[in-house]
């Protein structure tokens, strides 16, 4: 079934995959990605900047009250969580950190699962801690699709490998699947036009 | 919250509409999935086996009520947050409030005071503490308590040493505080210019006119409707040429009142009223 939304969520080591695989995103994926990544919390936005020069799609940072466009990623800004409101905008709190992180990544999962509910896909990525395994149990408890990097080809296994062991994964992504991985997000359709 | 929530989006409403009817605080038009979400926070840390017990709660026991209201609402600040906010207040903002023989500013959702001690620092180094007030106001009376009485806790000070370094600080930042235990105490001479109030931006009026006013990470958690209520109330509360400084993520830009007020100091979320 095609889904609306894909939360990526990555931590040490996740930079490195995306930057290997945001070629394979291709313009014109009919839905919307939100990429929350734990770091330092110093206000540029050169990640932003470095993931748009590696993919088609828009890749912007998110901004309060933004309404969510299909086609194009948005990043999490530093120190900012981000949480999904059911008109499809998107808002951002600066409260507390969880799992010792703003950003949190379970933060954006539980709320985007809350609004898209079974119309949502979550993938882990490469992390040492367990941010994002609770809001995976969230997004598979209504029906999401939930994936996570082959902790094989990770730098840091700990965070897949925790979903793995605690909530049902549905798709196990590396370098060499990833475009059938989107193409599931996307409702398995056959893009003729998937030039990188 | 994990896997099926304690909160539903009903429950929420009918908690809504107590607090209004009950309490007269009016949370209805703050953004949802952030407010949704400090409830359920709230729910589980206290270990509430329902929400009819949660609910009950809310209702009748006025002390946990103030409780209630401090988790539920963001408290969450630093003092010299965003070093080169700082830096701009200081060189574009201060240089220009330092002419006015008195400066009056307003910390709108001031929460335990950490920004407001900040700048009674920065204006002390500019040397114009000496004639200046500084308003700090939230809606939440027991946080309000905590920034009057100047006590901060001893774990953040080196964070916060760091930041003024950052924000371009001319002393010893230890130099504006005495130690004692795990908590400091500011200054006398920093809290003597500052009067703290409760104040609500979704219900109260404008109680003054100000030269400044700072409202940082405050907006993000109303709904853009409520924003331009309270932006209306910051127009309606400040002078001519005075200025506004927002969070890094806020934005006056959208507002209906945006072609009036004119992005200030660079990069940074500084707006002065133009007419």
């Amino acid at each position: 079934m095609k889904r609306d939304m894909l939360a990526i969520g990555g931590s040490a080591g996740s930079l490195e995959f995306l930057i290997r695989t945001l070629p394979v995103f291709w313009a014109g994926l009919g839905l919307a990605v939100v990429i929350v990544l734990h770091r330092k919390s110093n206000g540029d936005s050169t990640l932003t900047h470095l993931l748009a020069s590696r993919t088609s799609m828009v890749v912007k940072e998110v901004e309060e009250k933004e309404s969510i466009i299909p086609g194009v990623i948005y990043i999490a800004p530093p120190d900012y969580h981000v949480l999904i409101e059911k008109d499809f905008t998107f808002s951002l709190d600066y409260s507390e950190k969880v799992n010792y992180s703003r950003p949190s990544i379970d933060i954006t999962f539980e709320s985007a699962a809350d609004v898209y509910g079974d119309r949502l896909a979550c993938l882990l990525l490469s992390g040492s801690n367990a941010d994002g395994v609770m809001g995976m149990k969230t997004a598979k408890a209504i029906g999401g699709l939930t994936a996570v990097q082959d902790p094989a080809t990770c730098e840091m296994p700990y965070m897949p490998q925790r979903a793995l062991d605690e909530v049902e994964i549905d798709f196990v992504v590396n370098d060499g699947n990833i475009r059938e991985f989107l193409e599931t997000c996307d409702g398995n359709q056959r893009e003729s036009d998937k030039s990188v | 919250m994990i896997g099926s929530e304690a909160v539903s989006d009903e429950g929420l409403d009918v908690l809504l509409n107590d607090l209004l009817e009950l309490y007269g605080y009016d949370f209805t038009d703050y953004a949802r999935a952030s407010f949704k979400r400090r409830i359920n926070r709230i729910f589980s840390l206290d270990g509430f086996p329902s929400f009819a017990e949660f609910r009950y709660r809310i209702r009748n026991d006025h002390e946990y009520l103030k409780r209630f209201i401090e988790e539920v609402t963001v408290n969450v600040t630093e003092m010299f947050r965003d070093a080169s906010f700082y830096r701009a207040l200081r060189s574009e903002v201060l240089s220009v409030l330092g002419t006015y023989p008195f400066i009056r500013i307003w910390h709108a959702g001031c929460s335990t005071g950490e920004e407001v001690y900040s700048m009674a620092i920065l204006l002390k180094e500019e040397g114009l503490l000496h004639k200046s007030l500084l308003y700090a106001t939230d809606i939440n009376p027991q946080v309000l308590e905590q920034a009057r009485s100047g006590i901060f806790s001893m774990t953040h000070m080196k964070q916060y040493s760091e930041n003024y370094i950052n924000a371009g600080g001319k002393h010893d930042f230890s130099s504006y505080y005495s130690a004692s235990y795990d908590r400091v105490k500011f200054d006398d001479s920093l809290r003597s210019k500052m009067i703290f109030a409760t104040h609500n931006l979704v219900s109260d009026r404008s109680f003054n006119e100000f030269q400044l006013i700072l409202c940082r990470n405050v907006l993000i958690y109303f709904d853009k409707d409520l924003q331009h209520k309270v932006f209306q109330l910051f127009d309606d509360s400040l002078e001519m040429l005075g200025f506004i400084g927002l969070g890094a993520k806020e934005t006056l830009r959208f507002s209906p009142m945006a072609n009036r007020f004119k992005q200030y100091g660079g990069r940074e979320k500084i707006f002065r009223k133009m007419s």
